[in-house]
């Protein structure tokens, strides 16, 4: 909805939010839903109800709880059977400088103030601590904002007893404990509120009349840039980026200037101001961002244009090149499919608002940015947070090499008549293991972004996979595939719960069973609660791979039959008939779409995968 | 700025905050009237006011202010 698309109208947002809202939910259906505990040091209504509305057009629906006024440390800290019944997805602490307790003295010495710094962040540690504990989900923690006053003036960093060099430290402590933690994120009202203007944020009347931390009219700027954490928590971020190239990547039009006579490089401001937005693009690929281009051009010209020696960025950025006369809201859907990815994970980048109108007017959810004039380009891309990092695996850093492998993949295929011939000729070789340590991230961001080749599209935090690997009741299983072309990294996961036939009832309506249901012995049953893989390794015959090392584990323990559930989403139809596939029966289809297949396994079980050497999986299955 | 101009631009505030066509504001307008107008309405409708006629309230007359004639008596001694 372009009212919240940045850079968007925060007033209007802010007055007309009640009809933002009902347009919102009128928009959709397929929401995700989310529980949220919002535990507040100052009032916390407006923020809910902008937050609100972000995450709705990202397609999250969120249900709040909200602690009573100032109470973030008591609710968490003491017992608390409504947080606990209310069981947030996610938890988001949300203080504020007024909420430091131990400021110290200009006449305290340096050790004195390090003591303070202790004990302040030692109550917010024990808070953290707490939380992961008891609730095992993500936490959003604002850092701290600077004062709008400085008793020691431009010396309120340097001394220690400056409240700018103490909120400074107290920062770095809470980066460190972020570093050092998985599923904690810093929501970072320090930079917002200097990009803000920290006069306007800090405007005293809405601490003193209503207890607000930040002045209403800087709400949705803080409930964007929360949301933003939020979606990319769970797996919402776009993917890609598709630019236009003339007066977007350079300035002119490369067909008639000719290469020569483009605006890039150090010359001219123009041409500066698109090198920076170049360099800028260029990065976006260190935190695997795929590139692709999308333009009116032929292909030689756009190539000439791309290998401008003042240039940044090179062809070989890319992993798709589109230079063509076609519409270019066909060649965004061209570029979806040949990724593999959904036109909703496209960021479309182009100067020209003719083009914009088009490609926004398909509704395909692909996002179109007002990017506004050359020297703004970067401001525009960079706080509408399309890629919020929230993890930065190795994964992403090589998202770009991946799909290009995938590419040379595609090149080697033609040379192929026989499929069979091609996959052996990729030398594949899978790692199919118990979930373990390393991987637990990567694992827990599949679960919340994949959608397409998602059998139940159930979404998992870090401390869920953590729990189920450590879970004698389940079979879990990662899978790993490498190939000639390079190393696609952890592309699939089993998770299947032992129990049995009966348990097949509470499957049929969506639900798993509770933990005091798990059938302590007995178990014949392996029900499959989740089974995903990225479609980067489609048809490659990883998902048999994965059959053939789920009915070793089944064997090992003495479980004789798998029931697989596929429940149907607007976006996993691929997989419709996938148990088929895999050898399983259909035992029944529910009203509401759902099918439950059944697969016995036999005494003389052969191995269908037969093209990927898979390292040996068997010692670490939990029985 | 005539005082029933502000009127009109008030209850298209009013209309939008509160998201209720039907309401028209007059001087002896308080919070006991209309239902969804508390404490935390409050504060957003006093930004929506300080937007749509490009002012501030001052905290003294936030917190003496007792009905919509006051509110209108304020917008019009700032913006004249």
């Amino acid at each position: 909805m372009r009212e919240l698309e940045y850079p968007f109208d925060g007033e209007l947002i802010l007055k007309k939010s009640k009809r933002l809202r009902r347009a919102l939910l009128e928009e959709r259906s397929d929401f995700l839903e989310k529980r949220i505990a919002v535990l507040g040091g100052s009032t916390t209504h407006d923020i809910i109800r902008i937050l609100e509305l972000f995450l709705l057009e990202q397609g999250i629906r969120p249900v709040f709880y909200e602690s009573e006024y100032a109470q973030y440390w008591q609710d968490v800290m003491f017992d608390n059977p409504e947080l606990v019944s209310f069981a947030p997805d996610l938890i988001f602490i949300h203080t504020s400088n007024r909420n430091i307790t131990t400021w110290p003295a200009v006449s305290d010495k340096t050790e004195e103030v390090e003591a303070l710094l202790a004990e302040q962040f030692a109550h917010f540690q024990a808070m953290w601590e707490k939380i992961a504990e008891v609730y095992r989900c993500p936490v959003i923690q604002n850092n701290f904002e600077y004062p709008f006053y400085r008793l020691l003036g431009n010396q309120e960093g340097v001394y220690p007893q400056g409240r700018i060099s103490f909120i400074n430290s107290l920062n770095e402590k809470f980066y460190q404990y972020a570093r050092e933690h998985g599923n904690f994120y810093i929501h970072d009202i320090n930079y917002l509120s200097a990009s803000y203007g920290l006069d306007r944020w800090a405007d005293p009347l809405y601490w003193h009349m209503y207890k607000y931390a930040c002045c209403m009219q800087a709400v949705p700027v803080f409930a964007h840039n929360l949301a933003n954490i939020i979606k990319s928590v769970f797996g919402r971020n776009k993917k890609a980026l598709v630019l236009d190239l003339d007066n977007t990547l350079w300035g002119g039009v490369v067909g008639d200037d000719g290469p020569e006579n483009l605006e890039i490089g150090q010359e001219t401001p123009m041409g500066q101001a698109y090198s920076e937005f170049q360099g800028y693009v260029k990065a976006q690929k260190d935190i695997g961002v795929m590139l692709t281009v999308n333009s009116k051009n032929e292909h030689d010209n756009a190539l000439a244009g791309l290998h401008h020696p003042e240039g940044v960025i090179k062809p070989e950025d890319f992993v798709l090149i589109k230079a063509n006369w076609e519409p270019k809201s066909e060649n965004i859907n061209a570029i979806a499919r040949e990724l593999n990815i959904l036109p909703d994970a496209l960021v479309f980048v182009d100067d020209n608002p003719a083009e914009r109108e088009i490609v926004g007017a398909q509704s395909t959810g692909t996002a179109v940015p007002e990017i506004g004039t050359p020297e703004q380009y970067i401001r525009v891309l960079d706080h509408s947070g399309f890629f919020e990092v929230t993890s930065l695996s190795e994964d992403d850093r090589k998202r770009n090499e991946m799909y290009q492998a995938n590419m040379a993949r595609k090149v080697q295929q033609e040379r192929f008549a026989d499929y069979r011939e091609y996959l052996l000729s990729l030398e594949m070789h899978g790692t199919i293991r118990s979930f373990e340590a390393v991987y637990m991230a990567r694992i827990a961001q599949l679960t919340n972004k994949s959608n397409q080749f998602n059998l139940t599209t159930r979404r998992f935090t870090q401390a869920q996979i953590e729990s189920f690997a450590a879970d004698s009741e389940y079979i879990t299983r990662y899978g790993k595939l490498e190939d000639r072309f390079g190393d696609n990294g952890v592309v699939s996961v089993v998770i299947g719960r032992k129990g049995t036939l009966a348990d097949t009832d509470i499957y049929r309506r969506g639900e798993i069973p509770d933990a005091s249901d798990s059938a302590a012995s007995g178990a014949d049953v392996l029900h499959l609660e989740l089974w995903l893989m990225s479609c980067r390794v489609l048809k490659r015959d990883m998902e048999y791979a994965m059959m053939d090392s789920v009915v070793e584990a089944c064997r090992e323990c003495g479980i004789g039959t798998i029931m697989g559930y596929y429940y149907p989403t607007a976006k996993n139809a691929m997989v419709k008939a996938f148990y088929q596939t895999m050898g399983f029966e259909r035992t029944e289809e529910t009203d509401t779409g759902v099918t439950i297949w059944r697969y016995e396994i036999p005494a003389d079980y052969e191995n269908k995968n037969t093209v990927i050497s898979v390292k040996s999986t068997s010692k670490d299955v939990p029985s | 700025m005539s005082r029933e101009e502000v009127f009109e631009k008030l209850n298209e505030v009013f209309r939008d905050v509160f998201d209720d066509e039907e309401i028209t504001v007059t001087d002896a307008t308080t919070a006991d009237d209309i239902e969804d107008w508390d404490s935390l309405e409050h504060i957003n409708l006093l930004a929506a006011v300080e937007q749509e006629f490009g002012m501030k309230f001052n905290m003294g007359q936030v917190v003496s202010m007792k009905n919509v004639g006051e509110m209108a008596d304020i917008i019009i001694g700032q913006i004249g």
